[in-house]
């Protein structure tokens, strides 16, 4: 079956622009920032994550810039709080939220047919814990920095480090709590407010990628939360709970550290993994292949993700006995991880597939997470991850899945949604030049970085032997490339805005419940409340699917939107 | 089920809905379910909030179990059985107030509220007298601490002498054996060429270093962080009843609708529960003859 | 409403058993079982959290969802407790002799 409906061959309808959805729904900024909107919400975290985004990327370039020479261009000093802030930046404000509270506050009410999360006053809390966390963050690396690295190990962040750690500690402390509301809306939501005759299976899987998120988010968040908080009172009053010069034990500190940081790379990949199937099934037109098994996956990588936070741990004086358990268990975690590569690809296989922008970016989510995935089973192994624990080999494995992975999964989001959130395109041709550059570069910046590890050369340095020069060489120049191919994609996004095609409600042809409204939708996001019959992916020709109600037209509930039928009659 | 709405007039016709009913919610079943949910999934991670805390304890108590056990000495039973009896009194009124609640008689529901406010003021009160009582006899960790010598700890011997302390006609702490013939001072220094500084924390002497004076330290930390955090979120409790109280007084509530009140029951349940737990974890700590 | 309405009579019997509990918890700390002094005070405690949980918090009316996202929270919390612990017993056991 062929796919008329590729955005470049279609025309835009033209719309009398009058129509209200819910981004002319009120205007000024008091509509904005006290709006309980879940969608506008959405766009204010896009703005806010977006930002950070940029900024933990400027750090990165500067790292790598110290890192063109043996000797450095920064002092340690100076290259200990680059290396923080853009970990910290990174982690907390840009790989927890971004696909969550962007496509996930956007979409999920939609997806299940619902006019809103159930708690909408907290989901704008959420969104001002986070601007707040944001702040404090901003202060404690501008006004100081922090040296610590994103991991804040003791006893040097509770005794030693003369910087801005009690403020770090407050600032995450708080971005933990902006997460823990966003995924009580999430699961709030997905129990109690799906439409009628949308039963569990036939959820998208977005929503139980983001459902498994939610779990992860409120189970282990709190557990950072007085993580830090104990960090914070141990920085005040030395009593010794984490130092050994007092009696106490820093690996303690690891151990609820990692508690909580381990699951958390699952809440950065599990909404990525959720978009990917929506990209795969939407862009090859066939039913994810074992969409049972994919949706359990999501639960298990969640459940299991919690066994295994020891795996940082190997080479800490941890027990060995619970080192092999942990080794043991982080190979088991991933298998429902694997699970989802093997369906993704049988997915493909027979698909009717179209090149577009999401497309290759599930592609490349595929390939660079597969990478990553399997090196983390080199690391998972204790006797190996004697001699590689805290080299670049780590380094390389995390940024194969978090860019690899998580990062390409929100990028082929945000263009598989772009129109449906901003009803304008974004064009298609420069979004897959940009995308290939990106994947060109990432490959550049990181692949290198896996031999560098295995040569031995220790992570958080700021200098080094200059033998190793040649590959940090190649990892800078591919970071620059990287750098270019990102801002290439902000820079079209945003011209989009004004420049764009006007969306369709349904330019992918696509059977979710979202492409049933309006692009951008209205504030209700639906102006009847859709019964589901169909099942997940069940893809059908165009004409069938109805668009369920058009702003602007009251008495005409349902119109059929395709390129054929032209404007609305 | 189909509803429909007429946009973009945006006529809101408000009488076939219960005033209270959120606009996104399609009933207010779904609304009352919705906000039950949400409440226990913030109880869960309030769990793993204090258990995050109980994990610390629980690797320290291993560690050093002869510390714990001294230091739990200092603390007064009679102060942490009431207090655990005022708490479990509290839960029972808070649920008197919601079964109230739930029969629509706000009066009954305002008095509960406050009853449960007032033994949560009691318990606070407490609190204070042992905090006070920590502080003069010099084992609050941070600061002047000192090492417990195991002499007469303060607090009351019989419920006469509770309740008179309790007001504030006796005095709680005796000053007396606690603060003499100690055999290790442990004095605190600041100084800038240490290894702490910063946040201007304190330099404890060497002899803390793996020392029992130490570990007991370690002991009442715990115990102020727990009772701290705890304490907190009564203090939390108490303002959201309070609330709750006034506008239960303005007739806000009704037999159809109430959830507020239920959902600040279930939060200070779990309030009493946490304390169920550090009662016997913090005071009974190796106190049998 | 749908909501289950419990009778007072209810409340007052379980104030009182938890009552009963806490001053069972006094006794036997101060009573020599050795080890088992620490299970004895977990269980009674636990004891009457079951009681709070299932009566005052009406779990026991409550969906089976509720039910079973209530056993998660402890659940996880004892995972933590315990693997964490299991570091600290198991250290030991691994005794270098060079």
């Amino acid at each position: 079956m062929t796919n008329e409906f590729t955005p470049a061959t279609m025309e835009a309808i033209p719309t009398n622009g009058q129509e209200l959805n819910y981004l002319n729904n009120g205007y000024g900024l008091k509509s904005w920032l006290l709006t309980k909107d879940h969608k506008r919400i959405a766009i204010l975290y896009l703005i806010s994550v977006s930002s950070f985004f940029i900024l933990g990327g400027i750090f990165a370039l500067l790292i790598r810039i110290n890192l063109l020479s043996p000797e450095g261009v920064f002092t340690p000093d100076t290259y200990n709080r680059l290396f923080t802030a853009h970990g910290v930046i990174m982690v907390f404000l840009f790989l927890v939220p971004a696909v969550p509270a962007i496509l996930g506050n956007f979409l999920v009410p939609i997806m299940i047919g619902a006019k809103d999360l159930a708690f909408p006053k907290i989901n704008l809390l959420s969104w001002y814990l986070y601007v707040a966390a944001g702040i404090v963050l901003l202060i404690a690396i501008f006004a100081g920095g922090i040296d610590t690295g994103w991991t804040f190990y003791t006893p040097y962040s509770t005794g030693y480090s003369n910087s801005n750690v009690l403020l770090a500690a407050l600032g995450v402390f708080i971005a933990g709590f902006s997460s823990i509301l966003t995924g009580i809306n999430f699961i709030v939501t997905v129990h109690t407010m799906r439409a009628p005759g949308m039963t569990w299976f036939r959820l998208p899987l977005f929503i139980w990628g983001h459902y498994a998120t939610a779990l992860v988010m409120m189970l282990a968040t709190p557990v950072l939360a007085i993580t830090v908080s104990l960090m914070a009172l141990e920085r005040i009053a030395h009593v010794g709970i984490f130092d050994p010069a007092l009696g106490g034990d820093p690996v303690l500190f690891q151990h609820m550290f990692w508690f909580y940081s381990h699951p958390a790379v699952y809440i950065m990949v599990l909404p990525a993994m959720g978009v990917v199937s929506e990209l795969i099934a939407n862009l090859s037109r066939k039913n994810v292949f074992g969409y049972k098994f994919v949706a359990m996956s999501s639960l298990a990588i969640a459940i299991f993700g919690f066994l295994v936070w020891g795996h940082h741990l190997f080479v800490s004086t941890q027990s060995i006995y619970l080192g092999l358990a942990f080794s043991f268990l982080s190979y088991a975690v991933a298998i429902p991880s694997a699970i989802k590569v093997f369906n993704w690809t049988a997915t493909l296989f027979k698909g009717s597939i179209s090149y577009d922008t999401p497309m290759l970016y599930a592609l490349g989510f595929i390939g660079l997470f597969l990478i990553g995935g399997m090196t983390g089973l080199f690391v998972a192994a204790v006797g190996l991850d004697v001699h590689i624990h805290d080299t670049y080999f780590v380094i390389a494995h995390f940024h194969y899945v978090m860019v690899g992975g998580s990062l390409m999964g929100f990028l082929g989001g945000m263009h598989l949604w772009w129109g449906k959130m901003t009803g304008r395109q974004y064009p298609e041709y420069w979004a897959r030049a940009a995308t290939i550059i990106q994947f060109v570069g990432f490959n550049l910046t990181f692949f290198p970085q896996f031999i560098l590890g295995y040569l031995g050369m220790p992570r958080r340095y700021a200098s080094y032997p200059p033998e190793f020069q040649t590959l940090h060489v190649l990892s800078t120049a591919g970071a620059t490339i990287l750098g270019v191919g990102l801002g290439i994609t902000i820079f079209y996004l945003l011209w989009s805005l004004k420049n764009g095609k006007r969306a369709l409600a349904n330019p992918w042809g696509a059977p979710g419940l979202e492409w049933r409204t309006s692009s951008p939708p209205p504030t209700e996001n639906f102006l009847v409340t859709p019964i589901v019959t169909w099942e997940a992916y069940e893809f059908a020709p165009i004409e069938t699917m109805e668009v369920l109600g058009y702003p602007g037209d009251p008495g005409k509930p349902t119109q059929p939107v395709s390129a054929e039928h032209g404007t609305e009659d | 089920m189909i509803e429909t709405e007429t946009a973009p007039e945006r006529i809101e016709i408000h009488a076939d809905h219960h005033p209270h009913l959120a606009h996104h919610f399609e009933s207010m079943e779904q609304q009352r379910e919705a906000g039950t949910l949400g409440m226990w999934w913030f109880l869960l991670t309030e769990i793993m909030f204090f258990g995050g805390m109980f994990t610390a304890y629980t690797v320290y108590r291993h560690l050093y179990f002869s510390a714990f056990a001294a230091g739990s000495e200092v603390l007064s039973v009679w102060w942490g059985g009431f207090n655990t009896a005022v708490l479990i009194g509290s839960s029972l009124t808070m649920a008197l107030a919601v079964f109230h609640a739930q029969m629509g008689n706000a009066k009954k529901v305002v008095f509960f509220l406050l009853f449960t406010v007032v033994l949560g003021g009691i318990f606070l009160r407490v609190k204070y007298i042992e905090y006070s009582d920590k502080f003069a006899e010099h084992v609050f960790p941070a600061g002047d601490y000192r090492w417990p010598t195991g002499e007469e700890p303060a607090g009351p011997h019989n419920p006469g002498d509770l309740l008179l302390m309790l007001v504030g006609l006796e005095a709680t702490h005796h000053p007396g054996p606690m603060e003499h013939g100690l055999p290790v001072k442990v004095t605190t220094n600041y100084s800038e060429e240490g290894p702490y500084y910063g946040t201007g924390g304190q330099i404890p002497e060497q002899v803390q270093s793996d020392s029992m004076a130490g570990h007991v330290r370690l002991y009442f930390w715990f115990y102020f962080v727990m009772t701290g955090f705890h304490a907190l979120h009564m203090l939390i409790g108490i303002g959201l009843l309070l609330t709750l109280a006034w506008q239960a007084w303005r007739g806000k509530f009704s037999r159809e609708y109430h959830s507020y009140i239920e959902l600040t029951g279930l939060y200070w349940h779990f309030v009493d529960i946490v304390w169920i737990f550090l009662f016997p974890l913090l005071y009974l700590v190796d106190r049998h003859l | 409403m749908s909501e289950h309405i419990v009778p007072k009579s209810t409340y007052y019997t379980i104030f009182g058993a938890l009552l009963v509990g806490t001053a069972l918890t006094i006794v036997f700390a101060f009573i020599n079982l050795g080890n088992f002094n620490i299970v004895a005070a977990l269980v009674i405690a636990g004891i009457k959290a079951g009681l709070v949980i299932t009566f005052f918090m009406h779990v026991k009316y409550s969906s089976r969802l509720t039910k079973m996202w209530v056993a998660v929270g402890f659940i996880w919390m004892f995972l933590m407790i315990s693997i964490t612990m299991t570091d600290y017993l198991t250290r030991a056991w691994l005794v270098y002799r060079p």
